[in-house]
C-alpha cells in the first residue's frame, strides 16, 4: 500500500508524460475546432498573425451541403466494410489453416504476416506499378496469357482495387489475432464432438466460430479505427478519382488543393464525429461480447 | 523537474539548430525545383556557378504535384525553407499580388530583361512588375508521325482544325497492331487532363466563367467540346486513356504507339531524340488545332525561378537566378549538349540564333508560344487571366475536382451530361465559398 507521500510523488513523476500527451492531442484538436469556425484562406492572405474572421457555422453548412460530401461518406463506408468482410472471412480460414501442423509452418507464418510490415505507400506503389498496370503489370500479363484484354484496374474497378490493396495489408493482422484465439480452443471439446459424429461444418459453426466471436469483434474494432483514416493507398493509386474519394481524402483536398483550411477543419470535425459514432456503436457490441 | 530538464534540453537543442543554420546561411542557398529533364541538367552545372561566385547551392528536387504542395505550404505559412522556388505561370501573379515574392527589378544590365519573350514576361508579372524569371517556356502543339500520315495518303496542314485531327486519327488508327490514332491526356489533375480539356474547350468557344464569375459548364459549348473529345478518344485513342498524363503519352509515342500527340512543345526534343525514341526521324509538327472560331487549343506555361519574400539571402538568390536564366547559360548547354537540348521558350535571342533555327521544332515552338494570349484566352470575354488555368487561388482545387469528374466519363463511369452537371455544381459551390458570387 502506497503512502500519501509516495502517491503524490508518483503523480508528480507522471505529470510530464500526461501533460505532453494531453498537449499532443488537445492542441491540434482545439486548433482544428477554432479554424473550423473561421475563414482561413491562406492563398488570399489570411494568417493567424493577422487574426482570422469568425464565420460561425458557415464552414459546417458548406461542407455538409457540398455535392461531394455524401458520395465520400459512402465511399468511406464501402471501403471500410469491404476490407472488414474480406479480412475477417479470409482471416478465419487462414487461421484455421495455419493452426494445422504441417512442415515449414514457422516460415509460412512469417510469410503470411509479412505484408503488415510493408509501408502503405510502398505497397500501394508496388500494387499500382507491378501488379495492376494495364500494360506492364503482372495481372495484365496473366490476362494476356489467357487471351483476355487486360483490365485497367485503377480506373475501371477502382474501389475494388483499393479494397484489395488494403485487405492485403490488413489480412495478416486479422490472421494473427484469430490464430492466437484458435490456439486457445480446447482440443478435447473438438475431439468429443467428432466422436459424437458432428460433421466438419457443424463443428466449425457451433464450436470454432463462437469461440472466435470475441477475437473477431476485436479485429473489427481495431481495423475500423485505422481503416476510417486510410489515405496513402488512395493518394498513390487513384488520387481520389473514380469514386475513391473518402472523407479523409476529401478533407485533404479541401485543405491542400483548395487551400481552404476553415472548410477542411469543419470536415475534420465531421470525421471525428463519424469515427466516434462508429466507435460507440462498436464498443457496445464488444462490451456485450465480452460480458458473455 | 523532468519537465524543466526537458525544456532546457529542447531550448539548448533549438539554439544549436538555429546557430548551425545561421552559420550555413553565409554561403548556401536552398532551391526547390521540379524533377524534369532541363532542371536536372542545370543541377549538373551548379559547380560552375559555385566556382564563379563562391555561393553553395543545395537542391530539393520534387515531383511536380509534391513540389506545388511543398512550396505553397511554405509560402503561406512563411516557413522560409527555400531561398529560390521553382514555380509556374499560375502561382507567380497570385503570389506576387500577395507580396510573397521579391520583385525582380534589381536585375543587371547585362542580363537584358527585355530579351525575355513578351508572352512569358507578361505571364510572370503582376501590375507590370516581374516576380519570376523564366527558366524555360512552352506552349502546346501537334506532334505526328510523318511515315504513318504518308502511308494513309494524308497531309497535315500547318494549322489544322479539329476535323483534320479527327480525319488523321481515323486514318492512322490500327488497334490490331497497337497503333492508336491519337494520344491525349485524360489523367485527373488540373495541370494534367484538366489543362488539356480546358484548352480544347477554349477552341470550341467554351469558357470557365462568365463575367459575373458564374460557372459555364451548363452551356452547349462545353457539352460539344467534351463530347467531341470523348468520341475522338474512345474511337481512336489508346485503351485506359483516363489515366494517361504527359509521361504516359510520351512513352507511348516514343514506342511508336501513337499516330498523333498534342502536348507540350518541350516534348519535341524528347520524341526527336534517337536515344529515347524509336520514331525520332519521322516526327512532324503542327500548330494545336482550332475549330474555326479564332482561338487555337494551345496553352502557355513557364517554369520560372522566384525568390520568396522571407529569405535572408535575396542577393545570392538573385545572383543565381541571373546565372540560370541568362543567355550565357543557354550557350553553356548548347556547347556541351547540342542546341536541341537548351531550355527553350524563354528568350527572344534564342530564336534569332542561326544554329537554333536549324533545330526542326524551333520555329513551330515559337509560333505556338506567339499564338497564345493569356489575357484574352477565350472566344467570349472572361474576367480572368490564363489559358489552361484561371489565375485565381481557388482554381487548383476546383479544376482538380472537375478533371476527376471528366476522367470518370473517359473511364465510362458516367455520361458527359452527368459530369458537366456535377462540375457546374461543385464549381459554383467553391466560388460561393470563396466569395465571388
Amino acid at each position: 500500500m502506497a503512502t500519501q507521500h509516495a502517491r503524490s510523488a508518483a503523480r508528480l513523476m507522471m505529470a510530464p508524460a500526461v501533460i505532453l500527451l494531453l498537449g499532443w492531442m488537445l492542441v491540434p484538436l482545439t486548433m482544428t475546432l477554432w479554424f473550423s469556425f473561421t475563414r482561413y484562406l491562406p492563398m488570399r492572405g489570411d494568417s493567424i498573425e493577422n487574426g482570422l474572421p469568425w464565420v460561425g457555422f458557415e464552414n459546417y453548412v458548406r461542407f455538409l451541403g457540398s455535392s461531394s460530401f455524401w458520395p465520400s461518406v459512402q465511399a468511406t463506408l464501402l471501403i471500410v466494410g469491404g476490407v472488414l468482410v474480406i479480412t475477417v472471412i479470409l482471416g478465419v480460414l487462414l487461421a484455421i489453416l495455419l493452426d494445422q501442423p504441417f512442415w515449414g509452418q514457422g516460415i509460412v507464418r512469417i510469410l503470411v504476416i509479412a505484408p503488415f510490415f510493408v509501408m502503405p505507400t510502398v505497397s500501394a506503389l508496388v500494387w499500382k506499378n507491378m501488379m495492376m498496370d494495364p500494360v506492364n503489370g503482372m495481372l495484365a500479363h496473366l490476362w494476356r496469357l489467357f487471351g483476355l484484354t487486360p483490365v485497367s484496374w485503377l480506373s475501371d474497378a477502382s474501389v475494388q482495387s483499393i479494397i484489395l490493396i488494403v485487405s492485403w495489408q490488413w489480412l495478416p493482422f486479422a490472421t494473427l489475432i484469430l490464430l492466437t484465439a484458435i490456439q486457445s480452443l480446447d482440443r478435447e471439446q473438438l475431439e468429443a464432438a467428432e466422436m459424437d459424429g458432428a460433421p466438419v461444418m457443424a463443428r466449425f459453426w457451433h464450436i470454432v466460430l463462437p469461440h472466435l466471436g470475441r477475437a473477431i469483434t476485436i479485429v473489427v474494432l481495431i481495423q475500423t479505427i485505422f481503416l476510417l483514416s486510410i489515405f496513402a493507398e488512395i493518394f498513390v493509386t487513384t488520387g481520389g478519382s473514380f469514386g475513391t474519394r473518402t472523407l479523409t481524402y476529401l478533407i485533404f483536398q479541401r485543405v491542400v488543393d483548395s487551400q481552404n483550411i476553415g472548410l477542411g477543419s469543419a470536415g475534420g470535425v465531421y470525421a471525428i464525429i463519424l469515427a466516434n459514432i462508429v466507435a460507440i456503436f462498436l464498443m457496445r457490441i464488444v462490451g456485450k461480447n465480452l460480458d458473455r | 523537474m523532468s519537465c524543466m530538464t526537458a525544456l532546457r534540453a529542447s531550448a539548448a537543442l533549438a539554439l544549436c539548430v538555429s546557430a548551425g543554420a545561421a552559420m550555413a546561411q553565409d554561403t548556401t542557398i536552398t532551391i526547390a525545383t521540379v524533377n524534369n529533364g532541363d532542371m536536372i541538367r542545370m543541377q549538373g552545372y551548379t559547380d560552375l556557378f559555385t566556382e564563379q561566385t563562391g555561393i553553395n547551392v543545395e537542391w530539393v528536387t520534387l515531383e511536380e504535384n509534391v513540389l506545388r504542395q511543398r512550396v505553397t505550404t511554405d509560402i503561406t505559412t512563411n516557413g522560409g525553407q527555400f531561398d529560390i522556388m521553382t514555380i509556374g505561370m499560375y502561382e507567380t501573379p497570385i503570389w506576387g499580388a500577395n507580396g510573397w515574392l521579391v520583385p525582380l527589378d534589381g536585375l543587371s544590365e547585362a542580363y537584358d530583361v527585355d530579351d525575355i519573350l513578351p508572352a512569358m514576361r507578361g505571364g510572370l508579372s503582376h501590375d507590370g512588375t516581374l516576380y519570376a524569371a523564366p527558366f524555360y517556356g512552352e506552349s502546346s502543339m501537334v506532334m505526328y508521325r510523318t511515315d504513318l500520315m504518308e502511308a494513309a495518303g494524308l497531309e497535315m496542314p500547318t494549322a489544322p482544325t479539329w476535323d483534320d485531327i479527327r480525319a488523321a486519327a481515323a486514318a492512322m488508327n490500327d488497334p490490331a497492331n497497337e497503333v492508336y490514332g491519337v494520344c491525349l491526356r485524360g489523367k485527373p489533375g488540373w495541370g494534367e487532363g484538366g489543362a488539356f480539356i480546358t484548352v480544347t474547350a477554349n477552341s470550341f468557344g467554351a469558357r470557365w466563367f462568365d463575367e459575373e464569375w458564374n460557372a459555364q459548364f451548363d452551356q452547349p459549348e462545353w457539352e460539344e467540346a467534351l463530347t467531341f473529345f470523348v468520341d475522338l478518344m474512345n474511337n481512336y485513342g489508346p485503351p485506359g486513356y483516363a489515366t494517361n498524363g504527359f509521361n504516359e503519352n510520351l512513352s507511348l509515342f516514343q514506342q511508336g504507339r501513337c499516330g498523333m500527340w498534342i502536348d507540350a512543345t518541350v516534348a519535341a526534343s524528347f520524341v526527336t531524340n534517337p536515344n529515347d525514341s524509336t520514331v525520332a526521324d519521322s516526327v512532324g509538327f503542327a500548330l494545336a488545332p482550332d475549330n474555326g472560331l479564332g482561338k487555337r487549343s494551345n496553352w502557355l506555361w513557364a517554369w520560372a525561378l522566384a525568390i520568396p519574400a522571407g529569405t535572408q539571402q535575396a542577393d545570392a538568390a538573385l545572383q543565381f537566378i541571373e546565372w540560370a536564366t541568362s543567355r550565357e547559360y543557354i550557350e553553356l548547354v548548347a556547347e556541351n549538349e547540342g542546341w536541341a537540348n537548351v531550355p527553350p521558350g524563354a528568350r527572344t535571342s534564342l530564336y534569332e540564333t542561326p544554329e537554333y533555327q536549324a533545330v526542326p521544332f524551333a520555329q513551330m515552338t515559337l509560333d505556338s508560344i506567339l499564338a497564345a494570349d493569356p489575357t484574352n484566352p477565350t472566344v467570349d470575354p472572361v474576367p480572368y487571366v490564363g489559358i489552361q488555368f484561371v489565375a485565381i487561388p481557388e482554381f487548383a482545387g476546383i479544376a482538380t475536382e472537375v478533371s476527376q469528374e471528366f476522367a470518370e466519363v473517359y473511364a465510362g463511369q458516367q455520361t458527359v451530361q452527368e459530369a458537366l452537371a456535377n462540375a457546374q455544381a461543385l464549381t459554383n459551390d467553391a466560388m460561393e465559398a470563396a466569395g465571388y458570387r
